[in-house]
Protein backbone atom coordinates (compact mmCIF):
# COMPACT_ATOMS: atom_id res chain seq x y z
CA UNK A 1 0.00 0.00 0.00
CA UNK A 2 1.46 3.27 -1.30
CA UNK A 3 1.97 5.98 1.88
CA UNK A 4 3.68 8.78 1.83
CA UNK A 5 6.78 7.82 2.87
CA UNK A 6 7.13 5.69 -0.36
CA UNK A 7 6.24 9.32 -2.60
CA UNK A 8 9.31 11.17 -3.69
CA UNK A 9 10.58 13.16 -0.95
CA UNK A 10 10.52 16.07 -3.01
CA UNK A 11 6.98 16.44 -3.94
CA UNK A 12 6.00 18.48 -0.43
CA UNK A 13 8.67 20.77 -1.68
CA UNK A 14 7.89 21.59 -4.73
CA UNK A 15 4.64 23.04 -3.57
CA UNK A 16 6.61 24.80 -0.96
CA UNK A 17 9.23 26.56 -3.15
CA UNK A 18 6.77 28.74 -5.00
CA UNK A 19 5.95 30.84 -1.60
CA UNK A 20 9.66 30.09 -0.12
CA UNK A 21 11.21 32.29 -2.94
CA UNK A 22 8.43 35.10 -2.97
CA UNK A 23 9.06 35.30 0.99
CA UNK A 24 12.74 34.94 -0.09
CA UNK A 25 13.18 37.31 -2.67
CA UNK A 26 10.52 39.98 -2.15
CA UNK A 27 10.30 40.06 1.73
CA UNK A 28 13.24 38.75 3.62
CA UNK A 29 15.82 40.39 1.12
CA UNK A 30 14.65 43.62 0.74
CA UNK A 31 14.30 43.63 4.99
CA UNK A 32 17.76 42.43 5.54
CA UNK A 33 19.24 44.81 2.81
CA UNK A 34 17.66 47.59 4.16
CA UNK A 35 19.23 46.98 7.59
CA UNK A 36 22.32 46.53 6.41
CA UNK A 37 21.75 49.60 4.21
CA UNK A 38 21.23 51.55 7.85
CA UNK A 39 24.83 51.49 8.64
CA UNK A 40 25.33 53.44 5.48
CA UNK A 41 25.47 57.15 4.13
CA UNK A 42 23.39 56.56 0.43
CA UNK A 43 21.20 59.35 -0.56
CA UNK A 44 19.48 59.78 -3.82
CA UNK A 45 22.15 61.36 -5.75
CA UNK A 46 24.18 58.97 -4.65
CA UNK A 47 21.74 56.36 -6.33
CA UNK A 48 21.25 58.47 -9.49
CA UNK A 49 25.16 58.99 -10.34
CA UNK A 50 25.81 54.70 -9.59
CA UNK A 51 28.09 55.81 -6.34
CA UNK A 52 28.10 52.44 -3.65
CA UNK A 53 26.76 53.65 -0.19
CA UNK A 54 29.81 54.40 2.17
CA UNK A 55 30.09 52.49 5.57
CA UNK A 56 29.34 55.03 8.23
CA UNK A 57 28.71 52.30 11.48
CA UNK A 58 26.10 53.63 13.74
CA UNK A 59 26.31 57.50 12.94
CA UNK A 60 22.21 57.11 11.21
CA UNK A 61 21.39 56.32 14.69
CA UNK A 62 22.93 58.92 16.34
CA UNK A 63 22.05 61.35 14.24
CA UNK A 64 18.10 60.07 15.03
CA UNK A 65 18.63 59.96 17.92
CA UNK A 66 20.20 64.10 18.15
CA UNK A 67 17.67 64.99 15.86
CA UNK A 68 14.41 67.08 17.37
CA UNK A 69 12.58 65.90 14.37
CA UNK A 70 12.97 62.28 14.65
CA UNK A 71 11.97 62.18 18.60
CA UNK A 72 9.39 64.56 17.68
CA UNK A 73 8.19 61.94 15.47
CA UNK A 74 8.45 58.56 18.07
CA UNK A 75 6.50 61.65 20.84
CA UNK A 76 3.68 62.04 18.20
CA UNK A 77 3.64 58.14 17.16
CA UNK A 78 3.35 57.17 20.29
CA UNK A 79 0.35 59.87 21.61
CA UNK A 80 -1.21 58.82 18.37
CA UNK A 81 -1.02 55.20 18.84
CA UNK A 82 -1.65 55.15 22.54
CA UNK A 83 -5.09 57.37 22.30
CA UNK A 84 -6.48 55.08 19.15
CA UNK A 85 -5.54 51.75 20.42
CA UNK A 86 -7.34 52.92 24.24
CA UNK A 87 -10.36 54.73 22.75
CA UNK A 88 -10.89 51.66 19.77
CA UNK A 89 -11.32 49.15 22.84
CA UNK A 90 -13.37 51.07 25.30
CA UNK A 91 -15.49 51.88 21.88
CA UNK A 92 -15.22 48.39 20.50
CA UNK A 93 -16.09 46.95 23.65
CA UNK A 94 -19.29 48.80 24.56
CA UNK A 95 -20.76 48.55 21.37
CA UNK A 96 -20.24 44.80 21.40
CA UNK A 97 -22.00 44.74 24.77
CA UNK A 98 -24.55 46.57 23.46
CA UNK A 99 -24.87 44.28 20.62
CA UNK A 100 -24.39 40.99 21.70
CA UNK A 101 -27.91 40.09 22.38
CA UNK A 102 -28.73 38.11 19.86
CA UNK A 103 -32.53 38.40 19.54
CA UNK A 104 -31.99 41.93 18.50
CA UNK A 105 -33.67 42.27 14.98
CA UNK A 106 -31.06 43.60 12.28
CA UNK A 107 -27.98 42.71 13.96
CA UNK A 108 -26.51 41.46 11.09
CA UNK A 109 -27.23 44.13 9.31
CA UNK A 110 -25.25 46.65 11.58
CA UNK A 111 -22.27 43.92 12.01
CA UNK A 112 -22.32 44.32 8.02
CA UNK A 113 -22.58 47.79 8.09
CA UNK A 114 -19.78 48.19 10.23
CA UNK A 115 -17.41 46.61 7.98
CA UNK A 116 -17.18 49.01 5.90
CA UNK A 117 -14.98 51.59 6.90
CA UNK A 118 -12.66 48.90 7.31
CA UNK A 119 -12.86 47.95 3.83
CA UNK A 120 -12.62 51.35 2.21
CA UNK A 121 -9.41 52.54 0.82
CA UNK A 122 -7.10 54.88 3.42
CA UNK A 123 -7.05 57.37 0.39
CA UNK A 124 -10.42 57.69 0.41
CA UNK A 125 -11.11 57.55 4.19
CA UNK A 126 -8.04 60.38 4.40
CA UNK A 127 -9.89 62.28 1.32
CA UNK A 128 -13.55 62.19 3.28
CA UNK A 129 -12.38 63.45 6.40
CA UNK A 130 -10.23 66.42 5.05
CA UNK A 131 -13.30 67.48 3.17
CA UNK A 132 -15.44 66.87 6.30
CA UNK A 133 -12.58 68.98 8.23
CA UNK A 134 -12.43 72.10 6.27
CA UNK A 135 -12.55 74.86 7.79
CA UNK A 136 -14.96 76.72 5.75
CA UNK A 137 -17.34 74.37 3.91
CA UNK A 138 -16.76 71.21 5.78
CA UNK A 139 -19.90 70.17 7.10
CA UNK A 140 -18.41 69.52 10.84
CA UNK A 141 -17.59 73.07 11.31
CA UNK A 142 -21.23 73.86 9.94
CA UNK A 143 -22.55 71.27 12.54
CA UNK A 144 -20.54 73.26 15.29
CA UNK A 145 -22.04 76.60 14.10
CA UNK A 146 -25.51 75.21 13.89
CA UNK A 147 -24.99 74.24 17.66
CA UNK A 148 -24.29 78.08 18.07
CA UNK A 149 -20.03 76.52 19.28
CA UNK A 150 -17.13 78.75 17.36
CA UNK A 151 -16.16 76.69 14.50
CA UNK A 152 -12.65 74.58 14.45
CA UNK A 153 -9.51 74.79 12.83
CA UNK A 154 -9.50 71.13 12.53
CA UNK A 155 -6.39 70.53 10.81
CA UNK A 156 -4.63 73.25 10.27
CA UNK A 157 -4.37 74.34 13.90
CA UNK A 158 -1.29 72.49 15.32
CA UNK A 159 -2.79 71.93 18.49
CA UNK A 160 -6.30 70.10 16.86
CA UNK A 161 -4.57 68.62 13.77
CA UNK A 162 -3.76 65.15 15.88
CA UNK A 163 -6.80 64.96 17.66
CA UNK A 164 -8.65 65.19 14.62
CA UNK A 165 -6.20 62.74 13.01
CA UNK A 166 -7.44 60.63 16.02
CA UNK A 167 -10.70 60.51 15.25
CA UNK A 168 -10.61 60.00 11.78
CA UNK A 169 -8.51 56.62 13.19
CA UNK A 170 -10.91 55.98 15.54
CA UNK A 171 -14.40 56.07 13.18
CA UNK A 172 -12.04 54.00 10.78
CA UNK A 173 -11.13 51.36 12.97
CA UNK A 174 -13.08 50.65 16.49
CA UNK A 175 -15.76 48.46 13.65
CA UNK A 176 -12.40 46.06 13.84
CA UNK A 177 -12.31 46.08 17.47
CA UNK A 178 -16.29 45.77 17.97
CA UNK A 179 -16.07 42.80 15.33
CA UNK A 180 -13.36 40.59 16.94
CA UNK A 181 -14.94 41.39 20.62
CA UNK A 182 -18.21 40.28 19.56
CA UNK A 183 -17.18 36.97 17.70
CA UNK A 184 -15.19 36.72 21.13
CA UNK A 185 -18.25 37.31 23.23
CA UNK A 186 -20.66 35.24 21.10
CA UNK A 187 -18.37 31.90 21.81
CA UNK A 188 -18.87 32.88 25.39
CA UNK A 189 -21.14 29.59 26.55
CA UNK A 190 -24.71 30.66 26.94
CA UNK A 191 -24.97 28.62 29.99
CA UNK A 192 -22.30 30.34 32.01
CA UNK A 193 -23.72 33.42 31.70
CA UNK A 194 -27.35 32.17 32.66
CA UNK A 195 -26.02 30.44 35.62
CA UNK A 196 -24.63 33.57 36.64
CA UNK A 197 -28.03 35.45 36.69
CA UNK A 198 -30.21 32.37 38.04
CA UNK A 199 -27.36 32.98 41.01
CA UNK A 200 -29.18 36.48 41.45
CA UNK A 201 -25.49 38.12 39.55
CA UNK A 202 -26.13 41.82 38.38
CA UNK A 203 -25.38 42.73 34.80
CA UNK A 204 -22.00 44.51 36.17
CA UNK A 205 -21.00 41.22 38.64
CA UNK A 206 -21.98 39.47 35.57
CA UNK A 207 -19.93 40.96 32.96
CA UNK A 208 -16.89 42.01 35.43
CA UNK A 209 -16.39 38.19 36.65
CA UNK A 210 -18.19 36.02 34.05
CA UNK A 211 -17.78 38.11 30.49
CA UNK A 212 -14.78 39.86 30.33
CA UNK A 213 -12.41 37.19 31.88
CA UNK A 214 -13.56 34.31 29.39
CA UNK A 215 -12.69 36.89 26.65
CA UNK A 216 -9.76 38.41 27.80
CA UNK A 217 -7.95 36.73 25.46
CA UNK A 218 -9.73 38.04 22.27
CA UNK A 219 -9.13 41.67 24.08
CA UNK A 220 -5.77 41.00 24.15
CA UNK A 221 -5.65 39.79 20.43
CA UNK A 222 -7.41 42.78 19.40
CA UNK A 223 -5.43 45.04 21.44
CA UNK A 224 -2.48 43.52 19.91
CA UNK A 225 -3.61 43.77 16.40
CA UNK A 226 -4.42 47.52 16.50
CA UNK A 227 -1.12 48.57 18.15
CA UNK A 228 0.58 46.52 15.21
CA UNK A 229 -1.48 48.53 12.65
CA UNK A 230 -1.51 52.22 14.30
CA UNK A 231 2.39 51.82 14.70
CA UNK A 232 2.16 50.87 10.63
CA UNK A 233 -0.91 53.80 10.04
CA UNK A 234 0.68 56.45 7.18
CA UNK A 235 -1.86 56.74 4.46
CA UNK A 236 -4.50 58.27 5.72
CA UNK A 237 -2.36 61.05 7.49
CA UNK A 238 -0.37 61.67 4.51
CA UNK A 239 -3.63 62.60 3.05
CA UNK A 240 -5.15 64.60 5.37
CA UNK A 241 -1.97 66.67 6.86
CA UNK A 242 0.97 65.44 5.38
CA UNK A 243 2.19 65.41 9.13
CA UNK A 244 1.86 69.15 9.18
CA UNK A 245 1.01 71.87 10.06
CA UNK A 246 4.66 71.70 10.86
CA UNK A 247 5.46 68.52 11.98
CA UNK A 248 2.81 67.95 14.44
CA UNK A 249 1.36 64.90 13.05
CA UNK A 250 4.10 63.46 11.35
CA UNK A 251 4.06 59.70 12.49
CA UNK A 252 7.33 57.79 12.50
CA UNK A 253 6.31 56.01 9.06
CA UNK A 254 5.88 59.24 7.51
CA UNK A 255 8.46 61.00 8.90
CA UNK A 256 10.70 57.00 7.26
CA UNK A 257 8.67 58.04 4.25
CA UNK A 258 9.80 62.25 4.17
CA UNK A 259 13.52 61.22 4.79
CA UNK A 260 14.00 58.79 1.55
CA UNK A 261 11.90 60.56 -0.84
CA UNK A 262 11.85 64.38 0.32
CA UNK A 263 15.52 64.73 2.01
CA UNK A 264 16.33 61.63 0.12
CA UNK A 265 18.20 60.19 2.82
CA UNK A 266 18.14 56.70 2.02
CA UNK A 267 20.69 55.31 4.68
CA UNK A 268 19.08 57.55 7.02
CA UNK A 269 15.54 56.44 6.29
CA UNK A 270 16.49 52.45 6.52
CA UNK A 271 17.92 53.21 10.14
CA UNK A 272 13.96 54.66 10.93
CA UNK A 273 13.09 51.64 9.45
CA UNK A 274 15.04 49.57 11.85
CA UNK A 275 13.87 51.41 14.56
CA UNK A 276 9.83 50.95 13.33
CA UNK A 277 10.60 46.91 12.48
CA UNK A 278 12.04 46.55 15.71
CA UNK A 279 8.77 47.96 17.49
CA UNK A 280 6.44 45.63 15.49
CA UNK A 281 8.92 42.65 15.68
CA UNK A 282 8.62 42.88 19.71
CA UNK A 283 4.77 43.02 19.21
CA UNK A 284 4.16 40.62 16.31
CA UNK A 285 6.63 38.16 18.19
CA UNK A 286 4.05 38.45 20.99
CA UNK A 287 1.31 38.08 19.03
CA UNK A 288 2.95 34.91 17.02
CA UNK A 289 3.97 33.01 20.04
CA UNK A 290 0.09 33.62 21.80
CA UNK A 291 -0.89 32.16 18.40
CA UNK A 292 0.97 29.00 17.66
CA UNK A 293 0.28 27.80 22.06
CA UNK A 294 -3.66 28.09 20.84
CA UNK A 295 -3.28 26.26 17.64
CA UNK A 296 -1.20 23.76 19.60
CA UNK A 297 -3.97 23.17 22.61
CA UNK B 1 -25.79 49.78 32.83
CA UNK B 2 -26.47 48.79 36.10
CA UNK B 3 -30.14 49.42 35.93
CA UNK B 4 -30.23 46.05 34.44
CA UNK B 5 -29.85 44.31 37.76
CA UNK B 6 -32.95 42.24 37.30
CA UNK B 7 -32.88 40.91 40.96
CA UNK B 8 -31.55 42.94 43.76
CA UNK B 9 -31.52 41.90 47.25
CA UNK B 10 -30.14 44.12 50.04
CA UNK B 11 -31.49 42.36 52.66
CA UNK B 12 -30.73 38.87 53.88
CA UNK B 13 -32.87 36.12 52.46
CA UNK B 14 -33.41 32.59 52.67
CA UNK B 15 -31.52 31.00 49.88
CA UNK B 16 -35.40 29.67 47.93
CA UNK B 17 -36.23 33.33 48.38
CA UNK B 18 -33.48 34.96 46.40
CA UNK B 19 -33.77 32.69 43.50
CA UNK B 20 -36.98 33.96 42.53
CA UNK B 21 -37.40 37.41 41.44
CA UNK B 22 -38.86 39.71 43.28
CA UNK B 23 -41.12 42.17 40.67
CA UNK B 24 -44.18 41.23 39.29
CA UNK B 25 -43.47 40.00 35.79
CA UNK B 26 -44.79 42.86 33.91
CA UNK B 27 -42.76 45.28 35.32
CA UNK B 28 -39.05 43.12 34.60
CA UNK B 29 -41.02 42.57 30.99
CA UNK B 30 -41.63 46.65 30.62
CA UNK B 31 -37.92 47.37 31.72
CA UNK B 32 -36.56 44.95 29.58
CA UNK B 33 -38.17 46.95 26.78
CA UNK B 34 -37.05 50.26 27.70
CA UNK B 35 -33.42 49.07 27.67
CA UNK B 36 -33.94 46.63 24.14
CA UNK B 37 -35.22 50.04 23.12
CA UNK B 38 -32.03 51.87 24.73
CA UNK B 39 -30.03 49.55 23.05
CA UNK B 40 -31.52 50.25 19.83
CA UNK B 41 -30.95 53.83 20.16
CA UNK B 42 -27.31 53.74 20.85
CA UNK B 43 -26.60 51.10 17.73
CA UNK B 44 -28.55 53.48 15.61
CA UNK B 45 -26.36 56.91 16.23
CA UNK B 46 -23.28 54.22 15.95
CA UNK B 47 -24.30 53.01 12.60
CA UNK B 48 -25.34 56.99 11.47
CA UNK B 49 -21.48 58.35 12.43
CA UNK B 50 -19.99 54.85 10.97
CA UNK B 51 -22.18 55.83 7.35
CA UNK B 52 -22.34 59.77 7.61
CA UNK B 53 -18.80 60.35 6.30
CA UNK B 54 -19.72 57.68 3.43
CA UNK B 55 -22.92 58.89 2.46
CA UNK B 56 -21.64 62.46 2.41
CA UNK B 57 -18.69 61.04 -0.47
CA UNK B 58 -21.47 59.96 -2.31
CA UNK B 59 -24.00 62.40 -2.68
CA UNK B 60 -20.71 64.98 -3.02
CA UNK B 61 -20.02 62.75 -5.82
CA UNK B 62 -23.52 63.38 -7.53
CA UNK B 63 -24.32 66.86 -7.17
CA UNK B 64 -24.39 69.76 -9.72
CA UNK B 65 -21.26 71.27 -9.34
CA UNK B 66 -22.48 74.76 -7.81
CA UNK B 67 -24.11 72.82 -4.48
CA UNK B 68 -20.57 70.61 -3.77
CA UNK B 69 -19.39 73.53 -1.79
CA UNK B 70 -22.43 75.09 -0.56
CA UNK B 71 -22.87 75.34 3.29
CA UNK B 72 -25.30 75.11 4.08
CA UNK B 73 -25.56 71.95 2.62
CA UNK B 74 -28.69 71.03 0.57
CA UNK B 75 -29.54 68.38 1.71
CA UNK B 76 -32.13 67.43 -1.58
CA UNK B 77 -30.72 67.81 -5.05
CA UNK B 78 -31.21 66.74 -8.47
CA UNK B 79 -28.36 64.12 -8.69
CA UNK B 80 -25.84 64.38 -11.81
CA UNK B 81 -23.19 62.45 -13.40
CA UNK B 82 -21.55 65.79 -13.92
CA UNK B 83 -18.42 64.60 -12.11
CA UNK B 84 -17.99 61.30 -12.87
CA UNK B 85 -18.13 62.79 -16.55
CA UNK B 86 -15.10 64.95 -16.04
CA UNK B 87 -13.31 62.03 -14.53
CA UNK B 88 -14.45 59.39 -17.28
CA UNK B 89 -13.11 61.89 -19.61
CA UNK B 90 -9.76 62.98 -17.61
CA UNK B 91 -6.79 62.03 -20.16
CA UNK B 92 -5.58 59.40 -17.86
CA UNK B 93 -8.29 58.11 -16.03
CA UNK B 94 -9.15 54.97 -17.52
CA UNK B 95 -5.26 53.96 -18.23
CA UNK B 96 -5.32 54.48 -14.10
CA UNK B 97 -8.37 52.19 -13.89
CA UNK B 98 -7.34 49.10 -15.66
CA UNK B 99 -3.57 49.88 -13.99
CA UNK B 100 -5.65 49.06 -11.04
CA UNK B 101 -7.74 46.36 -12.15
CA UNK B 102 -4.97 44.39 -13.72
CA UNK B 103 -2.34 44.82 -10.55
CA UNK B 104 -5.32 43.55 -8.23
CA UNK B 105 -6.35 40.98 -10.19
CA UNK B 106 -3.05 39.63 -10.82
CA UNK B 107 -1.81 39.94 -7.29
CA UNK B 108 -5.21 38.09 -6.18
CA UNK B 109 -4.51 35.77 -8.52
CA UNK B 110 -0.89 34.81 -7.67
CA UNK B 111 -0.79 35.47 -4.17
CA UNK B 112 -3.97 32.55 -3.51
CA UNK B 113 -2.69 30.28 -6.00
CA UNK B 114 0.78 30.45 -4.23
CA UNK B 115 -0.45 30.22 -0.62
CA UNK B 116 -2.83 27.47 -1.47
CA UNK B 117 -0.07 24.85 -2.78
CA UNK B 118 2.12 25.80 0.33
CA UNK B 119 -0.48 25.23 2.66
CA UNK B 120 -1.36 21.62 0.51
CA UNK B 121 2.69 21.15 0.90
CA UNK B 122 1.95 22.26 4.90
CA UNK B 123 -0.85 20.51 5.73
CA UNK B 124 -0.54 16.89 3.84
CA UNK B 125 3.12 16.46 4.26
CA UNK B 126 4.50 16.61 7.72
CA UNK B 127 7.17 18.86 6.96
CA UNK B 128 10.18 18.75 9.52
CA UNK B 129 10.59 22.88 10.37
CA UNK B 130 7.27 23.37 9.19
CA UNK B 131 5.68 25.80 12.75
CA UNK B 132 8.95 27.20 12.15
CA UNK B 133 7.87 28.51 8.79
CA UNK B 134 4.18 29.02 9.88
CA UNK B 135 5.88 31.06 13.19
CA UNK B 136 7.70 32.90 10.59
CA UNK B 137 4.86 33.68 7.92
CA UNK B 138 2.82 35.36 11.38
CA UNK B 139 5.64 37.42 11.78
CA UNK B 140 5.72 38.46 7.76
CA UNK B 141 2.32 39.73 8.22
CA UNK B 142 3.12 42.54 10.40
CA UNK B 143 5.38 44.14 7.80
CA UNK B 144 4.15 47.79 6.88
CA UNK B 145 4.52 48.65 3.24
CA UNK B 146 6.79 51.87 4.26
CA UNK B 147 10.29 49.17 5.62
CA UNK B 148 10.00 47.57 1.54
CA UNK B 149 9.83 50.96 0.76
CA UNK B 150 13.33 52.25 0.08
CA UNK B 151 15.37 48.66 -0.44
CA UNK B 152 12.10 47.45 -3.00
CA UNK B 153 12.44 50.72 -4.68
CA UNK B 154 16.37 50.54 -5.31
CA UNK B 155 15.68 45.93 -5.74
CA UNK B 156 13.20 46.92 -8.29
CA UNK B 157 15.35 49.55 -10.05
CA UNK B 158 18.51 47.48 -10.70
CA UNK B 159 16.36 44.75 -11.63
CA UNK B 160 14.14 47.19 -14.08
CA UNK B 161 11.15 45.98 -12.65
CA UNK B 162 10.28 49.84 -11.37
CA UNK B 163 7.72 51.60 -12.76
CA UNK B 164 6.23 48.42 -13.98
CA UNK B 165 2.86 46.82 -13.06
CA UNK B 166 4.27 43.36 -13.08
CA UNK B 167 6.94 44.90 -10.30
CA UNK B 168 4.01 46.16 -8.45
CA UNK B 169 1.99 42.85 -8.36
CA UNK B 170 4.98 40.84 -6.95
CA UNK B 171 5.20 42.79 -3.99
CA UNK B 172 1.65 42.55 -3.61
CA UNK B 173 1.78 38.85 -3.74
CA UNK B 174 4.43 38.90 -1.29
CA UNK B 175 2.65 41.45 1.03
CA UNK B 176 -0.89 39.35 1.24
CA UNK B 177 1.08 35.94 1.22
CA UNK B 178 1.56 34.95 5.01
CA UNK B 179 -2.11 35.91 5.42
CA UNK B 180 -3.39 33.70 2.95
CA UNK B 181 -1.67 30.45 3.77
CA UNK B 182 -2.82 30.86 7.31
CA UNK B 183 -6.21 31.05 6.28
CA UNK B 184 -6.57 28.42 3.45
CA UNK B 185 -3.72 26.13 5.56
CA UNK B 186 -6.82 26.80 8.46
CA UNK B 187 -9.26 25.44 6.14
CA UNK B 188 -7.04 22.71 4.78
CA UNK B 189 -7.17 20.99 8.35
CA UNK B 190 -10.59 20.86 8.77
CA UNK B 191 -10.65 18.05 5.22
CA UNK B 192 -10.19 14.87 6.72
CA UNK B 193 -7.47 12.68 5.41
CA UNK B 194 -9.44 9.99 4.56
CA UNK B 195 -10.23 11.67 0.92
CA UNK B 196 -6.76 12.32 -0.09
CA UNK B 197 -5.57 8.98 1.20
CA UNK B 198 -7.99 7.03 -1.23
CA UNK B 199 -7.17 9.40 -4.00
CA UNK B 200 -3.80 8.86 -3.43
CA UNK B 201 -4.39 4.87 -3.63
CA UNK B 202 -6.28 4.97 -6.57
CA UNK B 203 -3.09 6.16 -7.94
CA UNK B 204 -3.52 10.12 -8.53
CA UNK B 205 -0.68 11.85 -9.10
CA UNK B 206 -0.39 14.38 -6.20
CA UNK B 207 -0.67 17.43 -8.13
CA UNK B 208 -4.82 16.26 -9.12
CA UNK B 209 -5.50 15.42 -5.59
CA UNK B 210 -4.14 19.01 -5.23
CA UNK B 211 -6.37 20.63 -8.29
CA UNK B 212 -9.32 18.24 -8.34
CA UNK B 213 -9.97 17.31 -4.59
CA UNK B 214 -8.22 19.77 -1.85
CA UNK B 215 -8.81 23.33 -4.17
CA UNK B 216 -12.83 22.54 -4.59
CA UNK B 217 -13.51 21.71 -0.95
CA UNK B 218 -11.35 25.04 0.69
CA UNK B 219 -12.72 27.20 -2.21
CA UNK B 220 -14.41 29.36 0.47
CA UNK B 221 -11.19 29.78 2.53
CA UNK B 222 -9.35 30.73 -0.72
CA UNK B 223 -12.19 33.33 -1.45
CA UNK B 224 -11.44 35.10 1.53
CA UNK B 225 -7.79 35.03 0.40
CA UNK B 226 -8.51 36.46 -2.95
CA UNK B 227 -10.79 38.80 -1.09
CA UNK B 228 -8.10 40.34 1.29
CA UNK B 229 -5.43 40.26 -1.32
CA UNK B 230 -7.20 41.89 -3.83
CA UNK B 231 -8.40 44.65 -0.93
CA UNK B 232 -4.77 45.43 -0.49
CA UNK B 233 -4.02 45.98 -3.79
CA UNK B 234 -6.48 47.61 -4.62
CA UNK B 235 -6.05 50.46 -2.09
CA UNK B 236 -2.70 50.16 -1.50
CA UNK B 237 -1.08 53.52 -1.67
CA UNK B 238 2.29 53.75 -0.33
CA UNK B 239 4.16 51.43 -2.74
CA UNK B 240 2.12 52.51 -5.81
CA UNK B 241 3.64 56.42 -5.47
CA UNK B 242 6.89 55.07 -5.03
CA UNK B 243 7.18 52.21 -7.62
CA UNK B 244 4.84 53.56 -10.53
CA UNK B 245 5.07 56.49 -13.09
CA UNK B 246 2.70 58.30 -14.47
CA UNK B 247 1.51 55.66 -17.32
CA UNK B 248 1.59 52.69 -14.33
CA UNK B 249 0.44 54.43 -11.38
CA UNK B 250 -2.61 53.11 -9.57
CA UNK B 251 -6.13 55.03 -9.06
CA UNK B 252 -5.34 55.84 -5.26
CA UNK B 253 -2.32 57.45 -5.64
CA UNK B 254 -3.85 59.11 -9.36
CA UNK B 255 -6.59 60.85 -6.24
CA UNK B 256 -4.24 62.31 -4.33
CA UNK B 257 -2.56 64.07 -7.29
CA UNK B 258 -6.04 65.64 -8.01
CA UNK B 259 -5.62 67.43 -4.72
CA UNK B 260 -2.53 69.48 -5.69
CA UNK B 261 -3.21 69.35 -9.21
CA UNK B 262 -7.00 71.07 -9.13
CA UNK B 263 -6.93 72.24 -6.01
CA UNK B 264 -9.97 71.83 -4.16
CA UNK B 265 -12.34 70.28 -6.76
CA UNK B 266 -14.28 68.11 -4.26
CA UNK B 267 -16.94 66.86 -7.12
CA UNK B 268 -14.35 65.17 -8.75
CA UNK B 269 -12.13 64.15 -5.93
CA UNK B 270 -15.40 62.32 -4.52
CA UNK B 271 -16.51 60.87 -7.98
CA UNK B 272 -12.82 58.69 -7.95
CA UNK B 273 -12.88 58.20 -3.80
CA UNK B 274 -16.06 56.26 -4.63
CA UNK B 275 -15.09 54.67 -7.27
CA UNK B 276 -12.50 53.55 -5.33
CA UNK B 277 -14.72 52.26 -2.80
CA UNK B 278 -16.81 50.12 -5.32
CA UNK B 279 -15.31 47.17 -4.67
CA UNK B 280 -15.32 47.71 -0.84
CA UNK B 281 -19.01 48.10 -1.04
CA UNK B 282 -19.66 44.84 -3.28
CA UNK B 283 -17.84 42.81 -0.49
CA UNK B 284 -19.36 44.16 2.13
CA UNK B 285 -22.90 43.54 0.57
CA UNK B 286 -22.19 39.82 -0.78
CA UNK B 287 -19.54 38.41 1.20
CA UNK B 288 -19.66 39.99 4.50
CA UNK B 289 -19.19 36.99 6.41
CA UNK B 290 -16.25 36.01 4.41
CA UNK B 291 -15.06 39.25 5.52
CA UNK B 292 -15.39 39.03 9.56
CA UNK B 293 -14.28 35.54 8.89
CA UNK B 294 -11.01 37.01 7.27
CA UNK B 295 -10.85 40.16 10.02
CA UNK B 296 -11.57 37.97 13.13
CA UNK B 297 -8.98 35.30 12.24
CA UNK B 298 -6.47 34.54 14.48
CA UNK B 299 -8.59 35.95 16.99
CA UNK B 300 -11.57 33.85 18.19
CA UNK B 301 -10.72 30.22 17.91
CA UNK B 302 -13.36 28.19 15.97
Amino acid sequence: MPSVSTRSSVTPWLFLTPAFVVIALILLYPVFSGVRLSFFSYSMRDFAVGADPTFVGLDNFRHLFASPHFRNSIRVTLTFVGSVVALEMVVGLALALLMEDEKLKGLRLFRTLFVLPIMIAPVVVGLVWRFMYHPSYGILNYFLQTLGADPVMWLSDPGMALPSIIIADVWQWTPFVFLIVLAGLQSVPKDLTEAGIVDGCSYLQNLFHIKLPMIGSVLLVAAILRLIDAFRALVVIFVMTYGGPGVSTEVLSLHLYKTAFTAQRLGRASAVAVILLGILLILSATLAIRTLRSERR
Amino acid sequence: MGTQASTSHEKPETSEEARKPRQPILKAHTRKLVIRGMRYAFIIVGALVVLFPIYLMITTSLKPRVLAFAIPPHWTFIPTLGSYQIVLFQANFVRFFFNSLTVALGATLGSVLIAALASYGLVRFQIRGGGVFLALTLILKMIPEVILLVPVFLLWNSLGLINTRIGLILVYVALNLAFNIWIIRAFMMDIPRELEQSAEIDGCPELTIFSRIMLPLVAPGMSVAAIFTFRLAWNEFVLGLALTDRFTRTLPVAVSNYITDVGVQWGPITAIATIIAVPAFLFTFFAARSLISGLTAGAVKG
